[in-house]
C-alpha cells in the first residue's frame, strides 16, 4: 500500500516536472531581456507593440463571431440529431471529425479556389468578405470540439422529455432551444466556446493564406525575428488559456442542476 | 360517444410492420377521470401520446371538445401533461416552471403571478416558489409538474404514469391528491398506469388494454367484478381459475374435480363435455359456511401464509388449487398444512371466462 502511494506520487511529480519545467524555463528566459537582472521588459515591448494590440484585437473579434456562428450551427444541429435523428449520429460525428483529418491548408486552398473574385460567391473580393470566409473556416476547424462539447452537454439532460414538456405547454422550437435546451447545456457550450477561442487565437495557416491581420501570423513573425518576445508571448498565451479554463470552472458552479440527479 | 368531450376514433398505430395500437375507440365525458390500465407494451402510453400529439396515428382521429385535433401540433392542442420522469426544467425555479406555459401564452405578468400563487396553494407548496427542482423530493417535484400542467387551464389533462417513480407511501397520498384536485377543477383526465390498485382507486372508468386493444372499458366495480375476458380477470386483482367440464349446458352444470357446481345461468355457448374456465376472487371464498355460500369444493390445505392481519390459505383440489384469505383472529389458530378443508362460495360469484 505504502509502496503504491510512493509510486503514485513519483509519477505525479514526474508528470508535473514534464509540464512545468519547460514553462518555467520559458518564463525565466522571457525575463532575461535586460542583461544581468530579471525584468518584464519583453512583456512591456510585446504589450506596447501596436501590431500586438491590433492583431490580438482582430483575433478576439473574429473568435467571438466564430463562437456565435458555431453555437448557431452546432446547438440546433446536435439537439435535432439527438431528438429526431439519432441514427444519423455516427455520420455526423464522422463529418465533424473531418477538420482534424483534412489539413487547414487544403481547406483554405479550396476556399481560395471556390470563393475567388471571379467565382459566383466572391468572398475574397473584399476585406469584409474575406473576414467572413475566415470566420466560416474557423467555425469548421472548431467543429470537432464544439460539437463534442455540446453533444456531451445534451447527454446529461433528458432532451426528449424536456422538449415534450415544453411543447405541450405551448412552446415552439425557438422558445424550446433558447429557454430550455441552451440554458441547460450552457456550460458545455462555454467549454466549446473557449476551445474555439483558443484555436482562433493561435491559428496561423488560414489567416496567413487569406492575408488577414490575425494574431497567429503576428506570433510567427515575432518568433522568427526576435529572441525574448516570443517567450513572453508564449507565457501570455498560456495565461489566456488558463484564464479561459478558470472561467469555465467558475461558470460551471452556476450551471442548472439536474432535477433527478442533484449535483 | 359522439358527444363525448374526448373522442378517440378507430385509432391505429403502426411502427413499420408492427401494429402497437389497433382499432382503439373511446369516448371520455367532460370532467371524467379515465385510466388506461395494462402491462408494459400494451399500447396505453402510445394512445396517450397520440392524444397529446407526440405521435401521429396511422389511422383514426382524435376529437377534443368537438374539434378534430389529429393533425395539430402538441403546442396547439391546449392539453396539459404530467410525465413519469417529472420533466421539470432544471434551470427554472418552481414558480418559473409553473408559470412557463402562461409566459409562452403571453399572459400578463400580474395575472400569471397570481395564477402561479394559486397553483402553489392548490399543491400545498406555497413557500416553495423560489426553489429549484433539485431542491425538492420526488413527490414534491411531481406536484409541481401537476401544477405546471394545470396552470394554463388546459382542456384536457394527461397523466403518463406520474406515480411510478415514487415510493409506496408517497404514491398513495399523491394519487389521492391528484384525484381531489381533478374533482375540484373538474378537468377531463386520462391517466396511464400499470398499477391496478391505482386505477381501481381513483378512476371513474378504466380501459384495460392488452396487445394494442381495449380489452374492456368499464367502471372499477365492473372491471373487477365482471371481467369480460380471461386477460382482464387475471390482470385485475388476484383470481383463482378453476378448470371444469360442462355436464349439462342448459342447466349450467359444471364438474370441478369430484364436485358438481350449478351456475346461476345456462351455458348457451358450451356443449356437454366441453372444458370451461371458471374464476373466483379470494375474498368470495370462505372455509366455513356463510349465508349465501351455496356451493362447495373439498380438498387438502397445501399452504398457509401468515400476512399479519390476513392469513392466505391454499387448498389443493386435485387438478385445481384455490387461494383464499381469512382475517387473522388471535383466538383462533390458523389451519395446518395437510388438514382436510371444504371451501364454500356462492355460485353467483363464479365468473365464466371467455377464452
Amino acid at each position: 500500500m505504502k509502496a503504491g502511494r510512493t509510486w503514485a506520487w513519483l509519477t505525479f511529480a514526474a508528470g508535473t516536472a514534464y509540464f512545468f519545467i519547460p514553462l518555467i524555463a520559458t518564463l525565466e528566459f522571457s525575463m532575461r531581456m535586460r542583461r544581468g537582472i530579471y525584468s518584464f521588459d519583453a512583456y512591456q515591448v510585446v504589450l506596447g507593440d501596436v501590431r500586438f494590440q491590433q492583431t490580438f484585437g482582430y483575433s478576439v473579434l473574429v473568435s467571438i463571431f466564430t463562437i456565435l456562428l458555431g453555437v448557431l450551427i452546432v446547438v440546433p444541429a446536435a439537439y435535432w440529431i439527438r431528438l429526431k435523428m439519432p441514427y444519423l449520429r455516427p455520420v455526423v460525428e464522422f463529418i465533424t471529425l473531418l477538420p482534424l483529418i483534412i489539413p487547414a491548408i487544403v481547406i483554405v486552398f479550396g476556399y481560395i479556389r471556390m470563393y475567388g473574385s471571379n467565382s459566383p460567391l466572391p468572398f475574397l473580393a473584399t476585406a469584409r468578405g474575406t473576414d467572413l470566409l475566415l470566420i466560416i473556416g474557423y467555425a469548421t476547424l472548431a467543429l470537432p470540439y464544439m460539437y463534442r462539447a455540446v453533444d456531451t452537454g445534451l447527454r446529461t439532460i433528458d432532451v426528449r422529455t424536456l422538449t415534450e414538456a415544453a411543447q405541450i405547454l405551448g412552446a415552439g422550437w425557438a422558445t424550446i432551444i433558447a429557454r430550455i435546451i441552451l440554458p441547460n447545456v450552457l456550460i458545455a457550450v462555454l467549454s466549446g466556446a473557449f476551445l474555439t477561442f483558443a484555436i482562433v487565437i493561435g491559428e496561423f495557416t488560414m489567416a496567413s493564406l487569406l492575408n488577414r491581420p490575425a494574431f497567429g501570423p503576428y506570433l510567427q513573425n515575432i518568433g522568427a525575428n526576435r529572441a525574448y518576445e516570443p517567450a513572453a508571448l508564449a507565457v501570455i498565451a498560456f495565461a489566456i488559456t488558463w484564464g479561459c479554463m478558470s472561467v469555465i470552472q467558475v461558470l460551471s458552479r452556476f450551471a442548472p442542476k439536474s432535477a433527478n440527479q442533484p449535483n | 360517444m359522439a358527444d363525448a368531450f374526448l373522442n378517440i376514433q378507430s385509432v391505429k398505430k403502426d411502427y413499420g410492420a408492427t401494429t402497437v395500437v389497433q382499432d382503439f375507440n373511446l369516448g371520455v365525458e367532460a370532467g371524467e377521470f379515465v385510466s388506461f390500465l395494462g402491462p408494459s407494451g400494451c399500447g396505453k402510453t402510445t394512445v396517450l401520446r397520440i392524444v397529446a400529439g407526440f405521435e401521429t396515428p396511422s389511422a383514426g382521429a382524435i376529437m377534443v371538445g368537438g374539434r378534430d385535433v389529429t393533425n395539430l401540433k402538441p403546442n396547439q392542442r391546449n392539453i396539459g401533461m404530467v410525465f413519469q420522469a417529472y420533466a421539470l426544467f432544471p434551470n427554472l425555479t418552481v414558480a418559473q416552471n409553473i408559470g412557463f406555459g402562461l409566459k409562452v401564452a403571453g399572459v400578463p405578468k400580474a395575472e400569471a403571478n397570481a395564477r402561479v400563487a394559486e397553483m402553489l396553494d392548490i399543491i400545498r407548496l406555497p413557500e416553495f416558489g423560489g426553489r429549484y427542482p433539485y431542491q425538492l423530493s420526488g413527490g414534491q417535484q411531481q406536484r409541481v409538474a401537476l401544477a405546471r400542467a394545470l396552470a394554463p387551464k388546459p382542456k384536457l389533462l394527461l397523466l403518463d404514469e406520474p406515480l411510478s417513480a415514487l415510493d409506496a407511501k408517497v404514491r398513495v397520498s399523491l394519487r389521492e391528491e391528484i384525484r381531489s384536485i381533478q374533482k375540484k377543477l373538474g378537468i377531463t383526465t386520462v391517466f396511464v398506469t400499470h398499477d391496478q390498485e391505482e386505477a381501481l382507486s381513483i378512476s371513474d372508468r378504466i380501459v384495460v388494454m392488452y396487445g394494442g386493444k381495449a380489452e374492456q372499458i368499464g367502471t372499477p366495480f365492473e372491471i373487477y367484478n365482471r371481467p369480460a375476458t380471461r386477460f382482464v380477470a387475471n390482470f385485475v386483482g388476484t383470481l383463482n381459475v378453476l378448470e371444469g367440464t360442462v355436464t349439462d349446458a342448459a342447466a349450467g352444470k359444471v364438474r370441478v374435480g369430484e364436485s358438481e357446481i350449478v351456475l346461476k345461468q345456462p351455458l348457451s355457448d358450451a356443449k356437454a363435455g366441453a372444458t370451461l374456465s371458471l374464476a373466483l376472487r379470494p375474498e368470495a371464498i370462505s372455509l366455513g359456511r356463510r349465508p349465501g355460500h351455496d356451493s362447495s369444493l373439498s380438498g387438502l390445505i397445501s399452504d398457509v401464509s401468515f400476512l399479519g392481519s390476513v392469513i392466505r390459505i391454499r387448498v389443493d383440489l386435485g387438478k385445481n388449487a384455490i387461494s383464499l384469505d381469512t382475517f387473522n383472529s388471535p383466538a383462533t389458530p390458523p389451519p395446518t398444512v395437510g388438514d382436510k378443508a371444504v371451501v364454500n362460495f356462492a355460485a353467483s360469484d363464479l365468473l365464466v371466462l371467455a377464452v
